[in-house]
């Protein structure tokens, strides 16, 4: 059984490092993109949060090799040059995980009871400063466990990019039925990488949790 | 900036035909008041008279329907950088307090100098720990709001309204969330600030502090201001009906 892996050692280690980079780029891009929509959803001006909302209904209703689909196929017909299969990945990934970062974001912050950020208006802050310095930070604790949730789908989800021409871990097996290895091993050390990824995901979550409770 | 041209002897804080309903509900018939530097004013009224809502109105954390607010002369913006400009002139002290859970108590007070008026560290501190000493809370000045009691926590909350120099504060009910106990040590932070001519409006249901502080009580009745005096005046001979039923009903013991 181990020699499936050691003898295409290659082919693992290159599949899992473009999961890992399509992951935590994707990863940072969505938190970014999802915390800027959700602030769009809570602001005062009505334009913001209707693009906020029509935004997460939209994406979050997509399924996401349409969106895979659309900025490959459909950028193309477009004329819409994307700079490489790897960023056009990592696009659909961020533009589908916002939606859902957002919805996460958004129901953090309704937890923070609404007097904090009146008292907050009250003493002469931005909307900008009342989000970044009173509601966010004491959302962030109630925030924390789905969004761990949102990035175990999002590590999950890269596996969709297999079936556009990036040959991350999902796309192992296409290459391995090809070398004629054993697929059900192959699908099994799969599994593994994925589990051996998604336990650090944990820790962090443990973590963070811990580092907020005192609060 | 100023257009005095139009604005003859307006108060520091002027509010002109002031409408707002809660849906079918009409919350604030029709308010006129004029505040003027320095003057301690109590609004008094049932539960429900829009009292509250008035108080919030004043720094717009409540929107008003139609009519004019107006403080130092200046119409309250409806949003954005203008509208928080404002509102750091407009001290606001909460029935439940709402200091920041996730500050210490000293950062509570620094925060708005420090991020609102970009006021030195140091200086800031120093302002803070001024403030906290003479509120009498200087002692927790390192402990977050949750390890206080509501007195403590309300006289924080002062504090940090002060740290502002604010025009004008506003008090929402601002003991009506405490153990009787703790009363006292906030009406005695607030007494001494009217002595000290600071601008007050004050929502609350403490008689006591009406009759020893205010320059003028309002009388709030289902949206409306029925009466208004001097506590004096209001106390001992109320001219409406609804004044005197509700003076009646509170001051029978």
């Amino acid at each position: 059984m181990l020699s499936v892996l050691t003898d295409n050692w290659d082919l693992f280690r290159d599949g899992f490092w473009l999961t890992i980079r399509l992951f935590l780029v994707s990863a940072v891009l969505s938190l970014v993109l999802g915390t800027i929509l959700a602030a769009f959803r809570v602001s005062p001006i009505p334009a913001l949060r209707g693009v906020g909302t029509g935004y997460v209904n939209t994406l979050r209703n997509t399924p996401l090799t349409l969106v895979f689909a659309f900025l490959f196929f459909g950028a193309a017909k477009m004329d819409l040059a994307l700079p490489s299969p790897y960023w056009a990945g990592v696009g659909a990934l961020t533009i589908y995980t916002s939606a859902f970062v957002c919805e996460v974001v958004r129901s953090g912050v309704n937890t923070v009871s609404p007097g904090q950020s009146e008292a907050a208006r009250a003493v002469g802050m931005t909307f900008f400063q009342v989000l970044t310095l009173i509601v966010l930070p004491q959302a962030f604790r109630a925030i924390v466990p789905p969004l761990s949730s949102v990035f175990i789908a999002l590590l999950k989800n890269t596996t969709i990019a297999a079936g556009f021409s990036l040959a991350e871990a999902g796309a192992i097996p296409f290459s391995m039925s090809e070398r004629g290895e054993n697929q059900l091993l192959t699908l099994i050390w799969i599994t593994i990488g994925f589990l051996i990824l998604i336990v650090p995901l944990m820790f962090l979550q443990r973590w963070a949790e811990r580092r907020t409770a005192v609060a | 900036m100023s257009d005095s041209g139009t604005l003859t002897q307006t108060g520091l804080v002027a509010l002109t035909g002031v409408n707002k309903h809660f849906g079918e509900l009409h919350v604030l018939k029709d308010i006129n008041l004029s505040i003027a530097k320095g003057e301690v004013v109590v609004v008094i009224g049932p539960s429900g008279s829009g009292k509250s809502t008035l108080c919030r109105a004043i720094n717009r954390l409540e929107t008003i329907d139609s009519g004019t607010i107006e403080l130092d002369g200046q119409p309250l913006p409806s949003e954005g950088k203008t509208l928080a400009t404002l509102r750091a002139d407009v001290g606001m002290v909460f029935q439940s307090f709402n200091l920041f859970a996730h500050k210490t108590i000293l950062q509570n007070v620094t925060l708005g100098p420090l991020k609102v008026r970009k006021m030195d560290p140091k200086k800031a501190e120093q302002r803070a720990m001024e403030l906290l000493e003479r509120v009498g809370v200087a002692s927790q000045a390192s402990k977050y709001p949750a390890q206080l009691s509501g007195g403590q926590q309300q006289r924080v909350a002062i504090a940090r309204a002060l740290a502002m120099d604010p025009k004008v504060i506003l008090f929402d009910e601002p003991t009506s969330a405490l153990d009787p106990e703790m009363i006292q040590e906030v009406l005695e932070v607030m007494i001494d600030l009217a002595k000290q001519q600071m601008t007050m409006v004050v929502v609350t249901h403490e008689m006591g502090f009406a009759r020893s502080a205010a320059n003028r009580v309002v009388f709030m009745a289902d949206g409306e201001i029925v009466e208004q005096a001097d506590p004096e005046t209001f106390f001992t001979s109320p001219t409406s009906r609804r004044a005197q039923d509700f003076l009646g009903k509170i001051l029978k013991h």
